[in-house]
């Protein structure tokens, strides 16, 4: 049986409509229960949600298969797992924001409030620039307002949030999406399934 | 003495028999103290699967390290002898961060190195090995195996500048190819050129299929022919258990030639990893060739005890 994880939310529901266009229906996803995996015995399939930010550990340690991961969790974590498609669905930016007038002083070092805290070193180590990271688990955008950091680094979708909030994008460093992701081992093992999906799919996926 | 069987791990069970294989095929063991000069993993971090190193002072002031890694311990200490060629085989405990967990581990693993030689010939007999230690660990293994230079060949045709050569490599070990198109796209090469990478970077297939569709793809002649040598060195009991796998790379300032990861049903990552590693010899200042592979024992706690080993 092939394991699919999902990430729970409008994101994974958007991508299961994918998968079921594309042939890999299961369903029993639309049945109102708490169940928390689904299985289609004809097509040997099971599906299941997890949290976004753990489908890449599902893929990566083999609980499942094949998952659907944002690029974010990809890039800050970087799971040993192939990425296979971007489905071009979730699509956000990465991005530095602060206050709309913010100058960087570079005879300081900048603070930067995140949760992704690779992504966020990693970029301003490619720049040269020293940088205090400050780890935080939610509203972000908090930071710069309350003088916790100088800019934040996060995702942007539509800059709603950051509009009202008197801040604004100042650097765009990686466009994200979600991404097809397929576990090493088993893409050794379910070869053919693996990549019917991946062509199935990729006739789903908006150019 | 007798050992009662029954009371071995799959740990052990798989250690001993695949011990006894390197043994019956006329493979030396070889012992390791525990650490090492730390100098000798500064010097050669990139070769290591993770750059953490445990580290301690010793009596007399000098840095040392709980070994990481085998292949470099077995390098430094060889001495090369003309025409002899070096066959070792080894189990041993190695310390470094695993895949996933962000901590130190204990890891125990066996493996073989062949240092020395220079025709291919002890490349057959090591990939012979790897398929068969497979065989000991699962009746249902894989090994995939790479050629880095068919790769090298087609990047370095590209002339990747700055960090883009990277980036192209890291998309190749992912089967990235919507990535590999934009990162090579960004960096000016030709389409055509792109496709024959992509093509590459995609290819899973049994080695005679592998050719088919690389020459397909305008793979050039060259590189097919060093894939078809490839497939006529293979052990013909092999068939249905080997496919070429481009995506499978090796930090190629070490390694070079021929590199192979295995696998074994029920296992979610690679349980054997090898390759030739030529350019670690020369960088150590070490004359001829070198092949080998680590079997990782850790991964197969899990795996169900078949009989077989």
């Amino acid at each position: 049986m092939l394991n699919i994880a999902l990430p729970k939310g409008r994101l994974g529901e958007k991508v299961y409509a994918m998968f079921e266009r594309a042939g890999f229906e299961c369903p029993a996803i639309h049945e109102e229960n708490r169940k928390l995996y689904f299985e289609n015995e004809a097509l040997d399939l099971r599906y299941f949600w997890v949290k976004p930010s753990d489908v890449a550990i599902y893929v990566a340690r083999g609980a499942a298969d094949v998952g659907v991961a944002g690029k974010d969790i990809l890039l800050e974590y970087r799971p040993d797992v192939y990425e296979l498609l971007d489905l071009r669905v979730g699509q956000c930016r990465m991005c530095v924001a602060g206050p709309r007038d913010f100058q960087d002083d570079p005879a300081r070092t900048l603070r930067v409030a995140t949760k992704f805290l690779n992504i966020a070193s990693g970029y301003y180590a490619s720049l040269g620039r020293d940088i205090d990271v400050i780890g935080l688990n939610g509203s972000i955008e908090l930071a710069p307002i309350l003088g916790l950091s100088d800019v934040i680094v996060d995702i942007v979708e539509t800059g709603v949030t950051l509009r009202e909030n008197n801040l604004a994008v100042l650097e765009t460093i990686v466009p994200i999406s979600a991404r097809l992701i397929a576990n090493k081992a088993s893409f050794v093992f379910h070869k053919s399934r693996i990549e019917e999906m991946v062509r199935a799919i990729s006739r789903e996926v908006q150019t | 003495m007798t050992i009662d069987t029954d009371i071995l791990n799959n740990e052990e069970k798989i250690s001993f028999a695949l011990r006894s294989l390197y043994h019956r095929r006329g493979f030396a063991p070889y012992r390791m103290r525990k650490f090492e000069e730390y100098e000798l993993y500064m010097k050669n971090k990139d070769f290591l699967l993770s750059p953490e190193v445990i580290t301690f002072t010793d009596t007399n002031g000098r840095l040392m390290a709980l070994k990481p890694d085998v292949t470099l311990s077995i390098v430094r200490a060889w001495r090369p002898a003309p025409d002899a060629v070096q066959k070792l085989y080894y189990d041993e405990n190695v310390y470094r961060v695993s895949e996933g967990s962000g901590g130190f581990r204990e890891i125990r693993q066996t493996g073989v190195e062949c240092l020395g030689f220079r025709d291919e010939s002890c490349i057959r007999e090591v990939l012979a090995l790897a398929l068969e230690s497979l065989a000991r660990i699962s009746p249902e293994s894989r090994l995939c195996v790479s050629r880095l230079d068919v790769v090298e060949e087609l990047i370095d045709s590209l002339a990747l500048a700055g960090d883009a050569r990277n980036e192209a490599l890291r998309c190749m070990g992912e089967k990235n190819v919507h990535e590999l198109r934009a990162v090579l796209s960004a960096a000016g090469a030709k389409p055509g050129e792109t496709e024959k990478l992509c093509r590459l970077t995609l290819c899973s297939a049994a080695p005679k299929d592998a050719v088919g569709e690389l020459a397909a793809a305008g793979i050039p002649e060259a590189s097919l022919t060093a894939i078809e040598r490839l497939a006529a060195d293979l052990p013909e009991e092999s068939a249905g258990r080997v496919s070429m796998d481009f995506s499978i790379l090796g930090d190629m300032r070490y390694y070079n030639a021929v590199a192979f990861q295995g696998y074994v049903r029920g296992v979610p990552s690679s349980v054997l990893s090898g390759g030739c590693y030529d350019r670690l010899l020369r960088r150590m200042g070490k004359p001829g060739r070198a092949v080998g592979f680590a079997c990782y024992l850790d991964k197969l706690e899990r795996l169900e005890v078949s009989g077989h080993a």
